[in-house]
């Protein structure tokens, strides 16, 4: 299958702090692609850079085949127009009515007229399932539905890619079942390619084609759902068995830690 | 000792990067909001119109009657102020001159500034901070709309209007402010008055208060948007920020108005 995103030796600092180390790795055409990791991971690092919102130390990521690090602001512009982001807490304009929000990507980049717009604009809110919200303001809405009409503008523009920060975070099991249904369909009816930060592990088993786990800013496992399940690492199996980190200090250690010696 | 000296150049070096880093983000953020509002239009990025209408009804039509109810006071105030000596001289027409100087080349500007700085560039900061701690100005650069084109110009152009709009209206109403205070507790004729202040009065007085007031519209506006885009954690920092524009603004005004005021002195 064709690479539609690859990373290659990928290096990234927060001032002085090594967030991600030396990262490689590729996402395929047409499948969906889950970021797993714990919180701290640099997982959220790695899909800011991957949208351009960063700008790596070293290393390239190329989207098709375009490589995106120190590109200039212009041409970042025309590969954004590609790709669709829905940010964890849905990042709608609240000073704008959901029907605006759809519509700004395409007022901002296409010169359709006003009524095609107000169609594409019905058309992708029914898409997500918030026909009839149109003159809804993001305050009015559901942590749930935000998230929808969040991802109705990541589809504006039909994008080849679609990149979800914990699309589940913050939502009741049901409203998160029925997120990761719509990725789904998404991923099956427009071919798009996804990538999903996530530490969440239902909404995996759902969604993923190909999983990539990080821990401590480097990749720990990549590969297939099942390739996952049977993997022996022990930091994957922690994570898959929910186990929590081991105690850091004994009692004796403690002590000596807290009396500075 | 090496200790103390460590800590101290070290302090000293932390303070100066820090500066040198906020006077680079400043310039940068300067530079690309002047660039969205006069070069980019021509290069057919259209300003967003009805947002800036919208900044100029939130910004300058809003403000109109606490800049009318301050103007209106001050010029009270200035009369009284200046009766209390020049009645001593005998010299009580000369309030008409003082008043009228006074507010257009100075307090109508600058009255109008400060109640901005309050309202408007505020408002700036606490916007664009929210904004900026939902994800919502990660969410703009994603779809590949500019940030400072889409926030900070309309906000620019509202108030590089309003505030010599506001200012004009401070003046006339500091005028007369004065002039009703001359006229009913002074005992000053309304003739005389009115005579005295056009006679004392030249058009450039009013113009050069309305370059500061071009200027002070620039200065809130940047002030406010630079604060706004620096919040990088939650609710907490854009109440600070918040209050760093106001006080920023207050003092960046005040500096430029010294700026200005002296130019004008020698050069006019």
């Amino acid at each position: 299958m064709e690479e539609a995103i690859k990373v290659d030796s990928l290096v990234t600092h927060y001032g002085e702090r090594q967030i991600l180390k030396n990262i490689s790795f590729t996402v395929l055409r047409g499948q969906t692609t889950v970021i797993l990791g714990g919180s701290g991971c640099g997982k959220s690092t790695l899909l800011k850079h991957l949208i351009g919102l960063l700008q790596p130390t070293s290393g390239k990521i190329l989207i098709n085949d375009n490589n995106i690090a120190g590109m200039r602001e212009e041409e970042m512009n025309e590969v954004r127009k590609k790709m669709g982001v829905l940010f964890q807490g849905a990042a709608l304009l609240n000073s704008m009515t959901l029907a605006d929000n759809v519509a700004l990507p395409l007022r901002e980049h296409t010169k359709l007229e006003e009524s095609t717009i107000q169609i594409m604009v019905r058309m992708k809110l029914d898409l997500v399932g918030l026909s009839g919200f149109e003159h809804f303001y993001p305050s009015q809405l559901s942590g749930g539905m935000k998230k929808r009409a969040g991802l109705a503008r990541a589809m504006a523009l039909d994008p080849d890619f679609l990149f979800f920060d914990e699309p589940s975070a913050g939502l009741d099991p049901v409203t998160a079942a029925g997120l990761d249904q719509l990725i789904l369909k998404l991923r099956n009816v427009f071919k798009v390619t996804i990538v999903v930060v996530t530490h969440e592990l239902p909404s995996l088993f759902m969604i993923a084609d190909h999983v990539i786990m990080l821990d401590m800013g480097e990749i720990i496992f990549a590969g297939t759902l099942d390739e996952l399940q049977i993997s022996e690492h022990p930091r994957v199996r922690m994570f898959l068995e929910r186990k929590p980190e081991a105690e850091e200090y004994s009692p004796e250690d403690y002590f000596k830690f807290i009396a500075g010696d | 000792m090496r200790s103390i000296a460590e800590a101290f150049f070290g302090a000293v070096g932390r303070r100066t990067l820090a500066s040198f880093r906020s006077l680079h983000d400043t310039s940068k953020l300067i530079n690309t909001t002047f660039y969205w509002a006069v070069i980019a239009p021509f290069k057919g990025k259209a300003i967003r119109f009805h947002a800036s209408v919208s900044e100029i009804v939130k910004t300058g039509y809003n403000s109109i009657p606490i800049v009318s109810v301050i103007a209106f006071f001050v010029g009270i105030i200035l009369a009284l102020q200046a009766a209390y000596q020049l009645r001593k001289l005998g010299a009580l027409i000369y309030v008409a001159s003082l008043v009228g100087v006074s507010v257009t080349r100075e307090l109508g500007p600058i009255l109008t500034a400060i109640i901005v700085a309050g309202r408007s560039g505020s408002a700036f900061a606490a916007e664009i901070g929210s904004m900026k701690a939902a994800e919502e100005v990660d969410a703009l650069v994603s779809m590949g709309i500019n940030p400072v084109r889409f926030l900070v110009v309309p906000k620019l152009i509202a108030l590089m209007l309003m505030l010599p709009a506001l200012t004009i209206i401070a003046d006339g109403i500091g005028l007369f402010g004065g002039f009703f205070l001359a006229v009913t507790a002074l005992g000053i004729h309304p003739y005389n008055y009115l005579q005295q202040t056009t006679s004392s009065l030249v058009l450039k007085d009013v113009f050069t208060g309305l370059v500061k007031a071009l200027t002070f519209g620039a200065v809130i506006t940047i002030v406010g948007a630079y604060q706004g885009f620096k919040v990088e954690g939650g609710a907490e920092e854009v109440g600070r920020r918040t209050t760093a524009s106001v006080v920023i603004s207050i003092f960046m005004v005040i500096v430029f108005d010294l700026f200005f005021t002296a130019i004008f002195f020698y050069f006019t």
